[in-house]
């Protein structure tokens, strides 16, 4: 279905101006670090007829677009247009088939009439689609132009006509009785002349022998939608038996042969790209997990995240209840920059991932993983996560780090959000502090936005832009991390004596249990 | 067509699972021995024995209904025998006709047409043998069989059935019907009957025979030959069903006859092996559980009477009212036997069968349970008080108001003391929530405590002495010894 071409001047669903963009294949660079593609992975399964992907890359620049997606992610929650919606899109899947069905069979008989059940399941779904869209306060400029121009399309000729068509050849074939007699292997087909029904007289006969209910010997044959050679033959001889029927069937085939309309074949492939995604919202939702609206600006830095989480492990822990925690942020005023330290293992990747996530997931005008989000609308994402050393690039690891630094902060705007996580880390420490402390100043410099996960408590200090954020311990049970994040001033001692009390090893345990 | 010669509006399936614990009673009762001599060698009697043993009964109606027409059985042994070799043969021919693992409609109705024609025939006998016997049993469960077997399956629907199984051979051809489903495929496939008439017949009447085309499927054409035989078997589909259910249901029936007239049977070899041995028996008369009634004439141990091959000694007892009857004496005074005797006359009754003694008056139980002391077991490793403890506890789990529970040196494995106090508390519960307690003990402890209160809830026992320290093995009215007369033994074994 080709259907791109003539989008321009229709209405669409997911774009308030589809001509603005340029479609993009290719996968961003930044999705593996934000974990990205296993999220797409999981909200795309199930839809993949609709070739939805090259969507998620496409960040929208600009708030009205964002505002225009909000709007249609809004009325899809209300129960009764999203229940339209779904029973549409339910109706098309199945007008697929059938289409593909016919266009699969060899036998004509067989062909016609899965096209004909093609036409006449699209026509009802449109219809119908119509019908409540009129009725139904839509608050979406998106689903509002397709119903008004669902209004238009019902009512023209074509449309009526191929309505009526197939269900006036539909209702003839619905008509029709046949009686096969079989004996040895000679076969005669011929209309059914009321012959009285057998099955019946003999079940109620035999049903006096009823002891308990007992096995079922009925066999369940095979629906397959293929007909055999004998089937084939048999149906050739029913058509010949009713002639005026199965002309008609044909005759349908060939006036409507390109019935399907381009706008309606794009909003059913257009609508999954939030179908699928809120899927999984709701799904999080029902589980205790906070989705929102962020509220987006192109101008002003000022950031508020109130309960963010990361969505890959969100999705991947399903259900289990405590296993996410969701952590504030902000940044006030001059503020540009989070430096993230913390225990091992106490998140702090996860709250980077976090911090991209929500920023692009925002860019592409979908609800974002917190409780609340206030968030600078960016134009592009950069990341800059710890590889595996790169031998095809015959550098070392650190130069490989530095050049991809290079390249992002060549790349990156005033507009842009930059996650860097744990850089330097095989360096000594010496050096990961005077590097980081260089990047960071770059960064600044640039007046980005960003994260800085390091193990260089001292970088989160060293300029006022700078907030400094600290994974925190459980008081009680120090080695139990709890996941959360707390803006504080970074102090790496903490843990190593939470650590050490754990295994007895604190200056008064050792004098206690070193008896005298 | 319901046999219902068990249980006047229940199958009885030989299978079902025993409860959980018929395993204890089974041993502690040593109830082997009776089903053995019920099944007199047949490993399918002895199946069904078990079942209608430790299934008992709790309804005194229906306890009455079994033990009329066991009754009947036991004044015509012949007619019973008849009958349900009757039914095991038709079971048996069942089984040697033809099963296949490959299921068509086709198949399936061929192979249920043709036991239908073997069943047919079996219940032809069966209707001679009922119209034989319809005047000799007057026990309401049998009239109504017999009645039942007469109404049901009179000649008249016999021949219409035999005509079906004619014409389901389908000589002249399968006639279907269908609709144009998915993708213009047949669907709704019905079976006509077939009325082909001859061409002066329908000129005769002014009908004109369908328009409609023919072809033949072509001898070498096997796909073709194998899509028009599952076309037929979708058109069959249904008769297949209904014959094939059928044919299932008639032989349920033989099946269910053979097994609750093999529960009668069990019981007439009962009581021809008991008559052999010279020992009495006599139909209880059933009460319900809160009359608490227990009053018996001779009461026997009958598997020690099918043991030593002989009659044994009775015992009288009258514990009507009572919740405890507390069992004491001396080793080898028989006090055991008693207690099993009590257990086996209990469960006798509850299967609506005679009870080894003169008479027996008794309310029926809600469960009947046994705790009896168990040898030391070399697997087990909670230690003997623990597993004693465990069973108690399981049977705690099951037992309510109007049980009975039989308890045999119950908590002896630790402590008099202790295993006074278990005791106690233990029967105590028992007695308050109205479950009736049989209890054989050696703990002197506990059997002061309850003669020292005066409960006219509880009976006591004793095994008899005599002064010369000979037992007879009688139970007797009497306040517990503060002796068990080990030194009785003693002196025996040590020739003293």
């Amino acid at each position: 279905m080709t259907v791109l071409k003539e989008r321009a001047a229709k209405p669409s669903v997911l774009f308030v101006d589809p001509t603005a963009l340029a479609a993009v294949d290719e996968q961003p660079e930044f999705f593996k670090d934000l974990h990205l593609d296993e999220i797409l992975d999981v909200i795309l399964a199930g839809y993949e007829e609709y070739g939805l992907r090259p969507l998620f890359y496409q960040p929208l620049g600009d708030v009205d677009a964002v505002r225009y997606r909000h709007e249609v992610f809004r009325d899809l929650q209300d129960a009764g247009i999203r229940e339209a919606v779904d029973a549409f899109t339910a109706a098309l899947r199945d007008m697929r088939n059938a289409f593909a069905m016919s266009e699969k069979l060899s036998y004509p008989q067989q062909k016609q009439r899965w096209f004909l059940d093609a036409a006449l399941i699209y026509c009802n779904a449109v219809a119908s689609l119509a019908r409540r869209f009129s009725r139904m306060p839509l608050g979406s400029r998106g689903l509002q132009a397709l119903a008004d121009y669902l209004q238009g399309y019902v009512a023209s000729p074509a449309f009526t006509r191929l309505a009526r068509d197939a269900r006036s050849v539909s209702d003839a074939l619905a008509g029709v009785r046949y009686a096969v007699h079989i004996k040895g292997s000679q076969v005669r087909v011929q209309r059914y002349a009321g012959e009285p029904e057998y099955s019946a007289e003999v079940t109620e006969t035999f049903a006096r022998f009823q002891q308990r209910t007992g096995a079922d010997y009925r066999v369940t044959f095979s629906e397959s939608a293929y007909m055999d050679h004998v089937e084939a033959r048999i149906a050739d001889l029913v058509a010949a038996l009713y002639p005026a029927e199965f002309t008609a069937l044909v005759t349908f085939t060939e006036v409507h042969a390109d019935f399907l309309d381009p706008v309606v074949a794009a909003f059913d492939r257009d609508i999954h790209f939030y179908l699928a995604y809120l899927r999984h919202v709701e799904r999080l939702t029902r589980g205790g997990l906070p989705f929102c609206y962020p509220e987006l600006s192109t101008t002003s830095k000022e950031t508020v995240v109130r309960g963010g989480y990361d969505l890959a492990l969100a999705m991947t822990r399903d259900g289990e209840p405590g296993a996410i925690v969701g952590n504030d942020f902000s940044l006030d005023g001059g503020e540009r920059v989070i430096v993230v330290t913390g225990p091992n293992s106490g998140g702090k990747t996860t709250f980077a991932r976090m911090f991209g996530q929500v920023h692009y997931l925002a860019s592409l005008g979908l609800p974002v993983p917190a409780r609340a989000a206030r968030l600078f609308l960016p134009d592009r994402v950069f990341t800059h996560f710890e590889r595996e050393e790169q031998l095809a690039t015959l550098r070392g690891k650190l130069d490989d780090e530095l050049v991809r630094l290079r390249d992002i902060l060549a790349h990156a705007t005033a507009r842009s959000v930059i996650v860097m996580n744990e850089s330097f880390s095989s360096t000594a420490l010496r050096d990961a502090r005077y590097l980081g402390a260089e990047i960071l100043r770059r960064v600044l410099g640039l007046d980005a936005i960003g994260v800085y996960v390091t193990f260089v408590d001292e970088l989160a200090s060293i300029d006022g832009r700078i907030v400094s954020m600290v994974g925190i311990v459980d008081p009680r049970d120090p080695a139990r991390r709890t996941y959360r994040f707390e803006r504080r001033p970074a102090d790496g001692r903490a843990y190593a004596l939470a650590v050490a009390a754990k295994y007895g090893l604190t200056y008064e345990q050792l004098r206690r249990r070193v008896a005298s | 067509m319901k046999v219902f010669l068990m249980h006047p509006e229940q199958d009885f399936d030989p299978q079902a699972q025993l409860p959980e614990h018929a395993d204890d009673l089974i041993r502690d009762l040593e109830l082997e021995t009776l089903l053995a001599a019920m099944a007199g060698g047949d490993d399918y009697l002895l199946t069904v024995a078990r079942a209608g043993v430790l299934h008992p009964l709790a309804d005194p109606a229906v306890i009455r209904y079994r033990q009329e027409i066991l009754a009947d059985c036991l004044r015509h042994p012949d007619a019973l025998r008849a009958l349900y070799h009757l039914a095991a043969e038709a079971v048996a021919a069942e089984k040697k006709i033809w099963r296949t693992f490959w299921k068509s409609p086709d198949i399936i109705l061929h192979r249920a047409l043709e036991v239908m024609g073997v069943f047919l025939g079996y219940i032809r006998r069966l209707r001679t043998l009922t119209d034989t016997y319809a005047e000799m049993f007057s026990a309401p469960g049998l009239q109504r069989f017999m009645r039942m077997v007469g109404e049901e399956l009179s000649d008249e629907y016999l021949q219409r059935v035999e005509n079906h199984l004619a014409e389901l051979s389908f000589r002249r051809g399968v006639l279907l019907s269908a609709r144009l489903g998915r993708g213009n495929k047949g669907e709704d496939y019905t079976l006509h009957r077939y009325t082909e008439r001859s061409l002066l017949q329908r000129i005769a009447s002014g009908e004109r025979r369908a328009a409609g085309y023919t072809f033949r499927i072509p001898d070498r054409d096997e796909a073709g030959h194998r899509a028009l035989s599952e076309l037929r078997g979708r058109g069959l589909n249904v008769v297949a069903d209904a014959l094939a259910r059928s044919a299932d249901h008639v032989l349920s029936f033989f099946a269910a006859l053979r097994a609750e007239l093999g529960f009668y049977l069990g019981c007439v070899q009962l009581a021809e092996r008991l008559a052999s041995l010279g020992c009495r028996w006599s139909f209880p008369d059933v009460h319900q559980p809160s009359a608490r009634r227990f009053h018996a004439r001779h009461l026997y141990d009958v598997c020690l009477a099918l043991t030593i091959g002989g009659p044994v000694v009775g015992n009288d007892v009258d514990a009507d009212g009572k919740l405890l009857v507390l069992v004491t004496g001396p080793n080898q005074g028989g006090k055991s036997t008693f207690l099993r005797s009590v257990g086996l006359a209990q469960l006798l009754m509850q299967a609506g069968m005679f009870v080894p003694a003169d008479a027996l008056d008794a309310s029926v139980a809600g469960g009947i349970f046994t705790h009896f002391k168990r040898e030391e077991d070399p697997a087990l490793r909670g230690g003997k008080l623990e597993e004693e403890l465990a069973r108690m506890s399981a049977i705690a789990d099951r037992v309510h108001t109007g049980s009975v529970v039989l308890c045999n040196e119950s908590f002896s494995a630790t402590n008099e003391r202790e295993g006074s106090e278990i005791a106690q508390q233990v029967i105590d519960a028992f007695m308050d929530c109205g479950v009736r307690v049989f209890f054989v003990t050696h703990l002197y402890d506990l059997a002061r405590r309850y003669s020292e209160r005066q409960d006219r809830r509880v009976l006591f026992l004793r095994a008899e002495r005599l002064p010369d320290g000979r037992r007879t093995f009688r139970m007797i009215v009497g306040a517990p010894e503060p002796t068990s007369h080990a030194a009785d033994s003693y002196r025996r074994i040590f020739g003293l």
